[in-house]
């Protein structure tokens, strides 16, 4: 990575244009014992765009992203963000900002300690962003022990932590879990915010009506490999239904083997 | 400042602020005085103390260090979505954990004696040798916790391993080297017992501090055939080798799972 992408990337200059950071797999396989998690995944997630990774139970979804991520090591395949190959260095990292399902921090510290935690670990650039910590009225927590915090008040914190250092590729794994439906809607705007800026964003839900709402395009995952990739408009006319939830459905019996 | 010591620096202040450890030091400290002040104080007390620390020190290691681990696991995988290595990381979680527990101990078991004005000369050297062997079964503890939470992705598996690993070195080891003695009592099993002690953490603090103590009552067989080998300064030396050796070789193989494992 460049010293100037670094510094972007750690929004330590702020005012250079984002570039894009696409998100390229390539041929990805992982098994876990005798269980092939993913068979030849392939997938392009696009800059300015938001993307929905979908698929039922024990898809690949989670595997895929934390490959993605560098928490789990793939047993064939490539991965690029940007111009960076995914398992040969950690920098790349610098470039994602990620939300995790279910958040989890250190108990006894408090939520501005967990914050100038990542602040200090990733070094200098990254600012609180005030209006979504305003807007989550997350103000009055930030020095109370996260172990006190209700479970809505840690995700808040998750989602304040996925932006904090105005990435390029947001990850968010059931981000509106556990919030509140002004919450959700604030975080709803902000991820659209972050993609007309040019993030680069991936979004798992099993809420379809909200990737319906949200996203631009579609990657279904069926089996540990991608059967549809292509944007929401695409998906419901090649499936004959208007509505997401219906043509996901219909594109998952098709591929059912028949008895 | 490099990244492990920043995670260190806010392992610390997690870990230090618990209750948990705040209650083992506070435990320590009542016990310790109450040993010191019904003991009279002097070698006794560090004998009885002895004891229970073997017990105590071992089995608060690793159900706290496996319960704070596997507690910590989500928080574990957002720092590996960081750009940061893992062996840093692996470092800052183990020393975090270990140094709190330490700091408990030392202050839970020395104050007591101090405050008490009963720590004589004759005293110095094994109660010293008390807060260093406590200090390593800290460390030894914590690791082969930190090696069990990176080998069981279940936590009651883990929990299990944990709570089995204490009873097999805090109470089942004696047991089955008296069975031993008692089974071959007459072949040369002397050395390869003094081996077999070794071997397990908690006999090696035991064997030191006794021979320490100079207390042959209760020096046990392999401390008696120590004090004949080795002597006394050769025996407190193989007892901290034991107890590093005890820490460096669990945490480098939790250190190689750290940094190979799928989260």
């Amino acid at each position: 990575m460049t010293a100037l992408a670094h510094a972007v990337s750690r929004g330590a200059l702020a005012l250079v244009p984002a570039q894009g950071t696409p998100v390229r797999v390539h041929h990805l396989a992982k098994t876990f014992g005798r269980l092939a998690v993913l068979q030849g995944v392939n997938a392009t997630f696009q800059p300015g765009r938001i993307t929905a990774l979908i698929g039922p139970n024990a898809a690949g979804k989670s595997t895929l992203l934390k490959c993605i991520l560098g928490l789990v090591r793939p047993d064939a395949g490539l991965m690029h963000v940007g111009d960076d190959t995914v398992g040969t260095g950690a920098d790349y990292r610098y470039t994602i900002g990620y939300m995790p399902q279910a958040p989890s921090f250190p108990g006894h510290l408090s939520a501005r300690e967990v914050t100038r935690m990542l602040i200090d670990l990733r070094g200098d650039g990254a600012t609180l962003d005030d209006e979504l910590l305003s807007s989550f009225e997350l103000g009055a927590s930030f020095d109370k022990p996260v172990r006190t915090l209700s479970g809505g008040t840690r995700q808040k914190l998750n989602a304040a932590l996925a932006f904090l250092f105005r990435p390029r590729v947001l990850i968010l794994d059931e981000p509106t879990a556990g919030l509140d439906p002004i919450a959700a809607g604030i975080l709803k705007e902000k991820v659209r915010a972050a993609r007309d800026e040019g993030a680069t964003i991936i979004v798992t839900s099993h809420v379809i009506a909200e990737l319906e709402e949200l996203a631009d395009d579609v990657v279904l995952l069926l089996d540990g490999a991608v059967r549809y990739e292509g944007t929401l408009a695409r998906i419901a006319a090649e499936a004959g239904e208007p509505r997401l939830e219906r043509a996901i459905a219909s594109l998952m019996l098709a591929e059912r083997p028949r008895p | 400042m490099s990244t492990m010591r920043k995670i260190l620096r806010y392992e610390l202040r997690d870990v230090g602020r618990s209750r948990a450890v705040l209650l083992y030091g506070v435990l320590l400290l009542a016990m310790t005085h109450a040993v010191v002040y019904f003991g009279g104080g002097g070698a006794r007390a560090v004998l009885s103390l002895l004891n229970v620390i073997l017990i105590v020190v071992p089995m608060v290691s690793l159900v706290f260090g496996t319960v704070y681990l596997y507690g910590a696991r989500e928080f574990i995988e957002l720092l590996l979505t960081q750009p940061l290595g893992r062996r840093p990381i692996f470092a800052g979680l183990w020393c975090g954990l270990t140094l709190p527990l330490i700091v408990a101990f030392v202050l839970g078991v020395s104050l007591p004696f101090l405050w008490s004005g009963s720590l004589g000369r004759d005293l110095v050297l094994p109660l010293a040798l008390l807060l260093v062997s406590g200090a390593l079964l800290t460390a030894a503890f914590t690791a082969i916790a930190t090696w069990i939470a990176t080998r069981f992705d279940d936590r009651a598996s883990g929990m299990g391993a944990a709570l089995a690993v204490w009873f097999l070195v805090a109470i089942a080891w004696d047991g089955m080297i008296l069975l031993v003695v008692a089974t071959l009592g007459n072949l040369p099993l002397q050395l390869p017992l003094l081996g077999v002690a070794m071997a397990n953490p908690v006999d090696a603090a035991r064997i030191g501090l006794v021979l320490a103590l100079d207390a042959p009552a209760l020096m046990g067989y392999t401390g008696a055939v120590m004090q004949r080998a080795v002597g006394l300064w050769g025996g407190l030396g193989l007892t901290i080798l034991a107890l590093l050796l005890w820490t460096v070789l669990p945490l480098m193989l939790a250190r190689r799972r750290f940094e190979g494992k799928d989260f």
